[in-house]
């Protein structure tokens, strides 16, 4: 299982399409290997969405606990423990991945 | 920022999926093209292959992915792309994968003849998140391809259905019962019973006729094809059991008496057709040129919200429809509707003898109606229907 780092910088996987319906957030898989059934698809509950939407491939984890604790007035160490957990999910469903510098 | 469980599993059919908010269109069906590569004895609407003026005038790439987008902007989360055979567009990897790139799930239908090993590879990787559904018109070169009228036919059929098996992508085989098939039914459940997957056995039962009434000697041809209502009743009796169990749940669902609103419950118009030319109609049979709305001149937004709505509240005037129909409790079971009156009879509101013939026959067998009788004649049809569903066993 992949290590989360708070110094990491995440994007959203191009193996998935995430669309926004409804005020849903859905995430569709695109290839295979993403979901285990055939007719599967995520959505993310209202934390998880307030942390997808700061994933844009330049900040760090780090710098989104920071920007969500202070947009949601929200305890630091909890909101830590948030954005790992979830992008622990994420990532183990591969539908983020860590962005590597060349 | 409390609450847990971030990521949430679910299904494209979960019906708690915009609990009270569903999207504007949830679903779209595309007709990419008319033409087709078999030539079947009872198809309601295929053109040659090679038909130029057809091909000339279907929409374009571009059209067909700015379909997609306004179905994808409007909530769709999925599309099914049908025909004529929708793979002998050139350019239907390039569309499938815009509408997967889309988020939306696919559904496809196919005769399977041009699944190449590059196409299986693509839905293997690119996976539609949807059985491709597959009509199957014989169990052997002879009697399929004497309903495809096309020699080589069924050597690719199988083919196409080996290549997707071996990448295990799902499917479903639907067999169409024609005289020339008649002796292979049988097989055609073995074959599907060692199938990967759970495949039940699924039967197209009732033969169209042209939805573009473009050929009598066709129609004619399709009406001798048609199963007998002899034969329908004697498939029914062999799935009586079956039926039987799910009637609580059909009962509450589907008796009821109509009236002479045409589209009450009706599910036209809550998803959108277009046509392989662009036109959009309430649902695929619906071809009547009143209902039909030219999508790349409209958007699809203002034709669901403006002329849908309108065209949905139109009422029956044929006089044998409103004695008829309008006041039969089991038009929910009956498929008259007005695609079936259009294609029969150049109507929206004609009552369709065989329909009407058969679902009698039907319901007689259940005892919902007495011999002779008519069921618009039935007066205390809510007792007879409560009656029947406690007399039923418990499943």
């Amino acid at each position: 299982m992949e290590n989360i780092h708070l110094e990491t910088i995440y994007k959203i996987s191009d193996d998935i399409v995430a669309r926004e319906i409804e005020d849903e957030l859905i995430i569709v898989p695109l290839v295979a290997g993403i979901g285990d059934l055939e007719d599967e698809l995520f959505t993310l509950n209202d934390t998880g969405k307030a942390i997808w939407k700061q994933f844009d491939g330049k900040n760090s984890l780090r710098e989104i606990v920071t920007n969500l604790s202070q947009e949601y007035a929200a305890d630091h160490d909890e909101m830590i423990n948030d954005v790992l957990g979830l992008v622990g999910e994420l990532a183990r469903r591969r539908m983020v991945i860590a962005v590597v510098d060349d | 920022m409390t609450d847990k469980g971030f990521v949430v599993r679910k299904t494209f059919e979960s019906a708690r999926l915009f609990e009270g908010n569903p999207p504007l269109l949830p679903h779209i069906d595309i007709e990419l093209t008319e033409r087709c590569n078999n030539s079947c004895i009872h198809c309601y609407i295929n053109l040659p292959e090679n038909d130029s003026n057809a091909k000339n005038r279907e929409l374009s790439t571009d059209q067909l992915k700015d379909i997609l987008d306004q179905s994808a902007a409007l909530g769709a989360l999925s599309v099914r792309f049908s025909g004529g055979e929708p793979l002998l567009r050139k350019d239907f990897s390039e569309i499938y994968l815009h509408a997967r790139r889309l988020g939306m799930k696919v559904k496809l239908f196919t005769n399977a003849r041009l699944i190449t090993d590059e196409l299986a590879d693509l839905f293997g990787t690119f996976r539609l998140l949807n059985k491709i559904e597959i009509s199957v018109y014989g169990m052997h070169k002879d009697s399929y391809e004497a309903v495809t009228r096309v020699k080589g036919s069924y050597d690719e059929f199988r083919k196409g259905v080996d290549r997707l098996l071996d990448r295990e992508i799902p499917i479903i085989l639907k067999f169409v019962p024609l005289p020339p098939n008649r002796n292979d039914r049988e097989e055609f459940v073995e074959w599907i019973a060692d199938l990967p997957g759970k495949n039940k056995p699924t039967y197209m039962s009732f033969l169209m006729l042209r939805t573009r009434r473009d050929s009598e000697d066709k129609n004619k041809l399709i009406k001798r094809l048609r199963s007998s209502i002899e034969e329908q009743v004697a498939f029914f009796v062999k799935h009586k059991t079956e039926y039987c169990n799910n009637m609580p749940q059909y009962a509450e669902k589907f008796f009821y008496l109509k009236g002479s609103k045409l589209f009450k419950h009706c599910g036209a118009g809550e998803t959108v057709t277009i046509d392989a030319y662009g036109q959009c109609q309430m649902c695929m049979l619906l071809r009547h040129p009143e209902m039909s709305f030219d999508a790349t001149k409209n958007t699809l937004r203002d034709i669901i919200t403006k002329v849908f709505p309108r065209l949905r509240e139109t009422e029956a005037y044929n006089q044998n429809y409103l004695r008829r129909c309008a006041k039969c409790f089991l038009l929910g079971f009956c498929d008259q509707c007005p695609g079936y009156s259009w294609s029969e009879h150049g109507t929206l509101d004609t009552p369709v003898e065989y329909l009407c013939q058969v679902t009698h026959a039907h319901m007689r067998l259940l005892g919902l109606l007495k011999e002779g009788e008519s069921a618009w004649e039935v007066a205390d049809w809510k007792e007879r229907v409560d009656n029947l569903v406690n007399q039923l066993p418990t499943a």
